[in-house]
């Protein structure tokens, strides 16, 4: 993978001056590079990672996943139905997984009984959706790649050789 | 008197009071550490402790784990093409700094000169001391920090015994490349010297290939190769490190090993050995970090008109402060109590070294930045008169 992505997935805030001076390049350079991966949907958008369990009030404070079975169709497999699923606001991540079920999906919603009506009335009773297993979350631990913990001190001491 | 006069005479780091001074201060910027800013990877983490489950609690041999002998063989045999025998060539020690000692107390007979390329790691010229050896310091700073054939050869005499060579060096950065190496090797075979090479920096070299000393032909007879886990795998504290070496050099080395250490740590070799057989990628990754800031830091540092000659390897940068006028210890000292920045003076690493600072740049990018930032406040506030 390019340094330049190296460095943006771990600090999407990384200034195109920094990467510049940090890989001997000209910022003009990096600017340019990161247009691209833009432009290509290389690099999507640029978001903070939020530690919600900190945060009182939320409209996502409780998550499900979600083993859904679907059926698929003619032509466009899985797509269209997973289509119809995802584009549900309440769906904030889905994939298509091999083994007993077909979509695996991350629900959020402000509590338990949100979520739940989501999977009573809009989820289950979808033409295609066969039957639907739910997981609500109890706590979280790590999420993509960053462990939600508080920043740990600093454990070596100031001054070495 | 109750202390040795050897052991009195051996000067105290005269920066020692510096260490406290920041030791003491809270919210420091730190750019004075000599270690990684990772933790230990967690898979070598995790070895460990499944050892200690494991009830893995009791010695090894002297020479440390066959299994971790074997696998530094094979490692050293992969990466380099450099062979030494499990069995008798290699020997765990409690980190390179164990291994320098037993070097030198294996070798040194009294009055036997060491030579040491300087500015040099602290421990270097006391412990050849201790040893009975005298310390020769050939000063590298008008050849851009570095050793050559032509420096070497006009400091020996009849009574030199051995060189020490540290590369990628403690703290200057600079290292040395194979052809480079080469000279040097050329000098010591013909006056037959031992080359003592400290290359615990070694997988931290960022623009060529890094060649240890005993891949050199004709060199391997005579070297002492120390190397660790410490720095790339980020394992300081865990305290590990080899020789290799000439089998008679590291059977005289297990004699005194056994008696003053017996062996290193059980759960310290354990992990060290999950280190070579699963820690490369880590190692890489890393390796890029700190290049991506030693271009950084430099660059700021130039901006600072800080001269620095851009290090190959090691994470360290040895920049010269004379333009403004201070001495280093007072340069240091300001700049921590006006500034809160950390850095080592460089009279901790020769007494020439007044007009330098050691920066090191194992520390996050926003740490680099913010220290950048307070460096220039410093230097404009002290601007020479």
């Amino acid at each position: 993978m390019d340094e330049i992505l190296e460095i943006l997935e771990k600090n999407g805030r990384a200034g195109a001056e920094d990467i510049a001076k940090m890989l001997k390049k000209k910022p003009k350079d990096i600017k340019e590079a990161i247009k691209k991966y833009e432009k290509e949907g290389v690099i999507l958008k640029y978001k903070a990672v939020i530690n919600k369990d900190l945060i009182k009030d939320t409209d996502s404070s409780v998550r499900a996943l979600i083993e859904v079975n679907i059926t698929p169709q003619k032509d466009v497999g899985f797509d269209k139905v997973a289509e119809r699923i995802y584009s549900f606001p309440e769906v904030s991540s889905c994939y298509l997984v091999s083994g007993t079920y077909d979509l695996l999906l991350i629900v959020e919603g402000k509590d338990l009984h949100t979520v739940s009506r989501f999977i009573a009335e809009k989820l289950a009773p979808l033409e295609n959706v066969k039957g639907t297993i739910t997981h609500f979350l109890l706590k979280k631990y790590k999420e993509d790649g960053v462990i939600l913990k508080h920043k740990e001190e600093n454990k070596r001491i100031a001054i070495s050789y | 008197m109750l202390i040795s006069k050897k052991v009195e005479k051996m000067q105290p780091s005269g920066i020692r009071a510096f260490f406290d001074l920041v030791l003491g201060m809270k919210e420091v910027i730190s750019l004075g550490v000599g270690e990684p800013d990772f933790v230990t990877p967690w898979q070598i983490r995790e070895a460990g402790i499944y050892s200690l489950e494991e009830g893995f609690t009791s010695y090894t041999s002297n020479k440390g784990l066959y299994k971790l002998r074997l696998t530094i063989s094979r490692y050293l045999k992969n990466r380099y093409g450099l062979e030494y025998c499990p069995d008798e060539e290699i020997l765990i020690t409690v980190g390179v700094s164990e291994g320098f000692d037993l070097s030198l107390r294996t070798i040194i007979n009294p009055g036997d000169k060491i030579l040491i390329p300087s500015p040099s790691y602290v421990s270097y010229g006391p412990l050849t001391e201790l040893a009975g050896g005298i310390p020769i310091y050939i000063d590298t700073q008008d050849e851009g920090f570095k050793l050559t054939p032509k420096a070497l050869e006009k400091y020996i005499d009849k009574k030199t015994k051995a060189l020490i060579l540290n590369y990628p060096t403690n703290p200057t950065g600079v290292s040395y490349t194979k052809r480079e190496l080469g000279g040097i090797k050329q000098v010591l075979l013909k006056h037959k010297l031992l080359c003592i090479s400290d290359e615990i920096y070694g997988d931290l070299t960022y623009d060529f290939e890094h060649t240890p000393f005993a891949t050199l032909s004709g060199a391997k007879e005579n070297t002492i190769y120390l190397n660790g886990f410490s720095k790339s795998y980020a394992m300081t504290g865990w305290r590990v490190g080899f020789v290799c070496g000439p089998k008679e050099i590291i059977a005289a080395m297990t004699k005194i090993h056994q008696y003053t250490i017996m062996c290193v740590s059980i759960t310290s070799q354990m992990a060290a050995c999950e280190a070579l057989q699963t820690g490369r990628k880590s190692v890489e990754e890393m390796k890029r970090e700190y290049k991506r800031r030693r271009e950084f830091i430099c660059e700021g540092l130039n901006k600072l008109d800080l001269e620095c000659i851009k290090p190959d390897g090691a994470f360290y940068v040895f920049a010269s402060i004379k333009k403004t006028g201070l001495d280093c210890l007072n340069f240091a000292q300001k700049l921590l109590k006006e500034q809160k920045v950390a850095v080592v003076p460089g009279t901790a690493f020769g007494r020439e070294f007044n007009d330098y600072i050691r920066i090191s740049y194992a520390s996050s990018l926003d740490n680099l930045k913010e220290a950048l930032l307070r460096m220039e406040d410093f230097l404009k506030n002290n601007r020479r008169r």
